[in-house]
């Protein structure tokens, strides 16, 4: 280590006056700023999201494709929308893993010692979320596209189909922000989020057809919002969905929302 | 250095009397009181060291002081802004650097800085002269594109306190600002710390190193369990504490309970026995008085196979001022 220059030090503390105060969603854009920043710098966290996701798709509509639906093709046309309500839905338990980072390491308290909008942290964290739930949602129709899957609804539909995405990745993200502050280790919040989402993930209509399931287990898989939201994304996607199929879908993301949006804010300011 | 503000400054009201002031300031985790009401006068532009074991409760006081701990019970004003009444008020003239480094990893260097002076208001541009402007007083142009990961302890530190200094902060709080940090690095923080002071900036810093406090600080408050248990600057504290220990290593252990009687008579105070056998020490209040008590010892027929004169360590210091050492004390209810 080098010393630091007394004369650069001398100059560098000549009082410096604070700025015009920035306004809340200014903050908040700085936070998205550095969401975007750890896209650069940690290019591997994608191939973390998107790995599995395409792993699942190719040996499901390959391996089982066939013996599920007839052919790879009919499978793959039936899978692929549910493909990407799992990977939205595994993708929340990043962010909530980013936070129990965070907040290990004292940076949330230099941005608690600062005069900016309390919340604005949040914000940021969902821009990345977001951002995460695009790209990883992408990669997956691309890969889809080249495979052979064509979404009858056309552009309209995909792109519909992705803002009910965003909106289940939103309303699923509050559950691993909540464990993010209530647990030090991101590895404990990973463990946490895994252990609840695959019976909520593999018991649903995602992969087959519940017909063939016992009368007690498809009572559950009728019920499981992932489901609902795999329903609706099918639906979007292939041209012929309806209101109540949206509102279904919407209603666990909504609910989450309205229920752990305040106990995030209270656990964040009680800390 | 200002030690007391003037009273021009008092009586015309233009600005309170004291960088932060509270009283009967304290906190609980569960039934241990980690701050148990203290009062606290820091005026401004001095740096002022909080001195104490670990588990003191110095890291709750200053967390309280930053706004990022609620307390119990007390009040405090921090640049004339009530903690509890108006926090942003506080935070808008502060800056913290905490005990772990507050820095995004991930990033650069200079990406962190531009990170913070955006926060604070700082448009595009402006954002980054203010960063590469520190980065280059802080020595740290050449990793300003490295992350911050790939620094070492002494680079992260100084980054740590450029993030704090985006702005010229009213009061600058350093949590152990030097724990972990090799020498010389550790005489680098020392250098910035006295410049920022130099400056007029209020600095409040918490340290378990009674030398660092010694170097650094105008004035010097010792908590333990949570209360102050002296306050002054660091030549009244080693007054209370005298001036100077005298270490004696006895060539014969089994000497030690005449050796004892003999320098607790010759010195005129308590003698702590060492943890190894056959070794003493007593706070000597001069060196004359302390090279009479070795001379005392030889004629008694005592031989000194080794023997020293240090200035008190934190531990004589607690001794002094507690009736027992700082270790045990830290140890005896700290928290988990």
């Amino acid at each position: 280590m080098s010393e630091t220059s007394p004369e650069a030090l001398s100059q560098i503390l000549r009082p410096v006056a604070r700025p015009k105060e920035p306004s809340a969603f200014s903050n908040a854009l700085v936070f998205g700023w550095r969401a975007v920043l750890k896209f650069k710098h940690v290019p591997e966290q994608l191939f973390d999201i998107v790995m599995t996701p395409i792993m699942f798709t190719l040996l499901f509509t390959f391996v089982f494709g066939g013996a599920l639906a007839g052919s790879t093709g009919d499978y793959l046309q039936f899978f692929l929308p549910g493909i990407l309500v799992q990977t939205v839905v595994f993708n929340a338990v990043y962010s909530g893993m980013g936070l129990s980072t965070d907040l290990s390491k004292g940076l949330f308290d230099r941005f608690r010692s600062l005069p900016i909008w309390s919340l604005a942290p949040f914000a940021g964290l969902m821009v990345g979320d977001i951002l995460r739930h695009l790209i990883a949602g992408g990669i997956i129709l691309a890969i889809g596209l080249i495979l052979g899957y064509r979404p009858e609804a056309g552009i309209f539909g995909v792109v519909a189909a992705f803002a009910l995405l965003i909106a289940i990745g939103f309303g699923m993200g509050w559950v691993f922000i909540v464990l993010g502050l209530l647990v030090r280790t991101p590895m404990t919040v990973m463990t946490f989020g895994f252990t609840f989402l695959f019976p909520l993930v593999f018991a649903s209509n995602i992969m087959v057809d519940p017909g063939t399931m016992p009368g007690w287990l498809r009572a559950f898989v009728d019920v499981n919002p992932v489901s609902l939201m795999t329903t609706a994304m099918r639906g979007l996607m292939s041209g012929n969905s309806d209101a109540t199929q949206i509102a279904l879908a919407l209603a666990a993301p909504v609910a989450l929302t309205v229920l752990l949006a305040p106990v995030t804010l209270w656990l964040y300011r009680r800390r | 250095m200002n030690e007391t503000p003037s009273a021009r400054a008092i009586l015309s009201g233009q600005q309170p009397a004291f960088a932060i002031s509270t009283r009967g300031l304290a906190k609980s985790f569960g039934t241990l009181r980690a701050v148990d009401g203290i009062d606290l006068d820091v005026p401004r532009g001095m740096i002022f060291a909080i001195l104490g074991p670990n588990g003191a409760g110095k890291t709750t006081l200053m967390r309280m002081l930053a706004t990022l701990t609620k307390p119990d019970a007390g009040t405090a004003t921090v640049m004339g802004h009530d903690l509890v009444s108006a926090p942003q008020a506080v935070r808008g003239s502060i800056a913290m650097t905490g005990q772990f480094a507050s820095l995004d990893e991930d990033l650069t260097g200079r990406e962190n800085l531009v990170l913070i002076s955006r926060l604070w208001g700082f448009r595009g541009g402006q954002a980054k002269a203010r960063a590469d402007e520190l980065l280059a007083a802080f020595d740290l142009a050449d990793a300003a594109g490295k992350q911050v990961k790939d620094y070492s302890g002494g680079m992260r530190r100084r980054l740590d306190i450029a993030a704090s200094l985006i702005v010229t902060p009213g009061v600058l709080f350093l949590d152990e600002p030097t724990t972990g940090l090799d020498p010389k690095a550790r005489q680098g923080v020392w250098r910035i710390i006295r410049a920022l002071a130099a400056t007029g900036v209020t600095v409040l810093l918490t340290t378990q190193y009674l030398d660092e406090a010694d170097q650094l600080a105008a004035r010097i408050v010792v908590i333990d369990h949570g209360r102050k248990i002296a306050e002054g600057t660091s030549r009244e504290l080693k007054a209370a504490t005298g001036s100077g220990f005298l270490h004696i290593a006895l060539a014969d252990p089994n000497q030690i309970d005449q050796a004892e009687r003999l320098l607790a008579e010759k010195l005129d105070g308590t003698v702590q026995r060492g943890v190894e056998g056959g070794r003493l020490s007593v706070m000597a209040g001069s060196a004359q008085a302390a090279s009479e008590a070795l001379a005392a010892l030889i004629e008694a027929g005592i031989e000194p196979a080794d023997f020293s004169m240090g200035s008190p360590s934190l531990d004589e210091v607690f001794f002094a001022l507690t009736g027992g050492p700082a270790d045990q004390h830290a140890n005896t209810d700290k928290p988990a």
